[in-house]
């Protein structure tokens, strides 16, 4: 059968590993001894006694709430004045596209690094303006948000989808809309805002799904400590440091399958919202 | 926007002393130096890591090329027991975080004594793990009109038989979309091959550029000169396939 190298890559790599650390997470394996059964000790220890694990959840929690919606605002935004006809669009969605291409990289994390950094750019256009700025990513209350920032910076591809979404409502929409006299802002309201939703909804649930798993910035940035006092300590990079540095596998397991209930859990939770707010517009 | 970019190119044609203490002046002139100082800064050299990185891309593409148009052309095409359950899964894949069987996948990888090596990053784009592309591809042969796998099997073609010659062509557009994304996202994998590659001769051009933040005395200006290099190939992909880029992220989601 043709499906033989699909079959043959869902049993190795994925069904077998996915039941392997399921059964992994219920243990101390740490890859030098045979794992030894622990029950429910590892879930214990991350909820009740191990608070970087707790400062893990909320650092990405954070991220995740502020990035993804700051992120669409941005996108939503951008794609509507370009979707004004703006003369050199293709220009524009090229520039306003090119950092989230080139944003996942290790390059723009070491960029990002030093211009938020003590001598950075930010701090020296901050001083143009009499402000004194202090050391961002070195800072325990700042350093988050500069990941947060770097994550908005990236709104270009989903500005892209915006656009082709933007393209799709009929004309005959706005046309209705303005013969019953409707302005600018009601048109948006009206007509765009609830045509858009579905992508909107689309745009929402994958941004919070790969926000949740960020790694190679926060691990740049922080030099892979999740520093300062653990401000960007993300929930992977906590897992890898478990898992790679510390070898505790069977830790690092049972982390892995909590990020995919909660990833599941805020999925479903976007999925039963929706049926509120998006509109199909197929009556 | 793209302001950042720009300042560490620029930077990265000022010596040391200049970046920090005069970040917004423009350099006099183009000094290559940290370039140069950079690429042979740390053994084997930036040659090799870029001779890895692309080893790695050029695999995982010809991977995911073959598997998931063989395996969209069954689920598209083909007939067999539990197709439906079995596409389902596949949808389901899609939405597994990959932290989830990384640790088995590890250790797997571990037993396997191929830890170091490219294969744990090859390997798996032959067996098809990426089911973004799966999907991607059977929407578009479904697009294909049946009559023409009918034409070829009048003319005697096997089903393999006509995947080659009626389908495989047929679906370029798709297979340039699957080849672009995958050499981006393998390119910058960070974390795989962090975890993969442990010694000075395998690493690649992202694994390589974080451990030249670790050296103490090392420079900016080179860390910055190599990290603006690590981005021409994305950046040159970029230019050459803006359109496909964009028509891919427009119809599919596809995150850049």
């Amino acid at each position: 059968m043709l499906l033989l190298p699909w079959f043959a890559g869902l049993i190795f790599l994925t069904a077998g590993p996915l039941l392997s650390s399921f059964y992994l997470a219920f243990t101390d394996y740490d890859m030098f001894n045979s794992p030894n059964w622990v029950g429910l000790q590892n879930f214990e220890d991350m909820f009740l006694y191990d608070p970087r694990f707790m400062t893990a959840l909320g650092v990405t929690l954070t991220y995740v709430l502020l990035g993804v919606p700051l992120n669409l605002v941005f996108a939503l935004g951008i794609a509507l004045l370009l979707n004004l006809k703006v003369r050199g669009l293709g220009m524009f969605r090229a520039i306003y596209y090119l950092p989230s291409l080139l944003g996942s990289s290790v390059a723009v994390a070491v960029m990002w690094r030093q211009i938020f950094g003590g001598q950075g750019v930010m701090n020296s256009l901050l001083a143009s303006f009499g402000f004194v700025g202090s050391n961002w990513i070195a800072h325990p209350s700042y350093a988050l948000y500069t990941l947060v920032i770097l994550h908005i910076w990236q709104f270009g591809s989903a500005m892209i989808v915006f656009l082709a979404g933007l393209q799709q409502i009929p004309r005959e929409l706005y046309e209705a809309a303005e013969i019953d006299g409707a302005g600018p802002w009601s048109k948006f309201r009206r007509v765009t805002l609830p045509m858009l939703t579905p992508v909107i909804f689309f745009n929402l649930v994958l941004g919070v799904i790969n926000s949740f798993q960020a790694f190679t910035a926060a691990y740049i940035v922080s030099g892979g400590s999740g520093g300062p006092s653990d401000a960007t300590l993300f929930y992977t990079l906590y897992l890898y440091q478990e898992g790679f540095t510390h070898f505790r596998m069977g830790y690092a397991s049972a982390m892995g399958w909590i990020l995919l209930v909660i990833i599941g859990a805020f999925t479903a939770l976007n999925f039963w919202i929706s049926r509120r707010w998006v509109f199909y517009g197929d009556n | 926007m793209v302001y950042p970019l720009w300042w560490m190119v620029m930077s990265s044609f000022k010596p040391d002393t200049m970046i920090f203490t005069e970040p917004n002046r423009l350099p006099g002139s183009l000094d290559f130096k940290n370039y140069v100082d950079g690429w042979f800064s740390s053994a084997p050299g930036f040659t090799r890591y870029y001779f890895n990185s692309f080893v790695i891309c050029l695999g995982a593409v010809v991977g995911n090329v073959l598997a998931c148009s063989l395996t969209a052309y069954a689920f598209a095409r083909l007939e067999f027991p539990f197709k439906r359950v079995l596409f389902a899964i596949m949808m389901l894949t899609l939405m597994l975080p990959h932290h989830v069987v990384l640790i088995p996948q590890y250790i797997l990888f571990v037993k396997l004594d191929w830890v170091n090596t490219y294969l744990p990053l090859i390997v798996p784009k032959f067996l098809a793990t990426d089911a973004f592309f799966i999907f991607l591809m059977v929407q578009f042969i479904r697009k294909i009109p049946r009559e023409l796998d009918e034409a070829a099997a009048i003319d005697g073609c096997g089903t393999f038989r006509t995947f080659i010659t009626i389908i495989f062509p047929l679906l370029t557009p798709a297979l340039v979309t699957t080849i672009i994304f995958t050499f981006i996202w393998t390119y910058n994998d960070f974390f795989a091959q962090l975890i993969y590659l442990t010694s000075p001769n395998s690493v690649t051009v992202p694994v390589a550029l974080r451990a030249m933040i670790g050296e103490s005395g090392g420079s900016y200006g080179q860390l910055l000169a190599m990290s603006v290099l690590s981005l021409v190939p994305t950046f040159v992909v970029f230019l050459i396939f803006q359109r496909r880029l964009v028509e891919g992220i427009s119809t599919s989601g596809l995150k850049g």
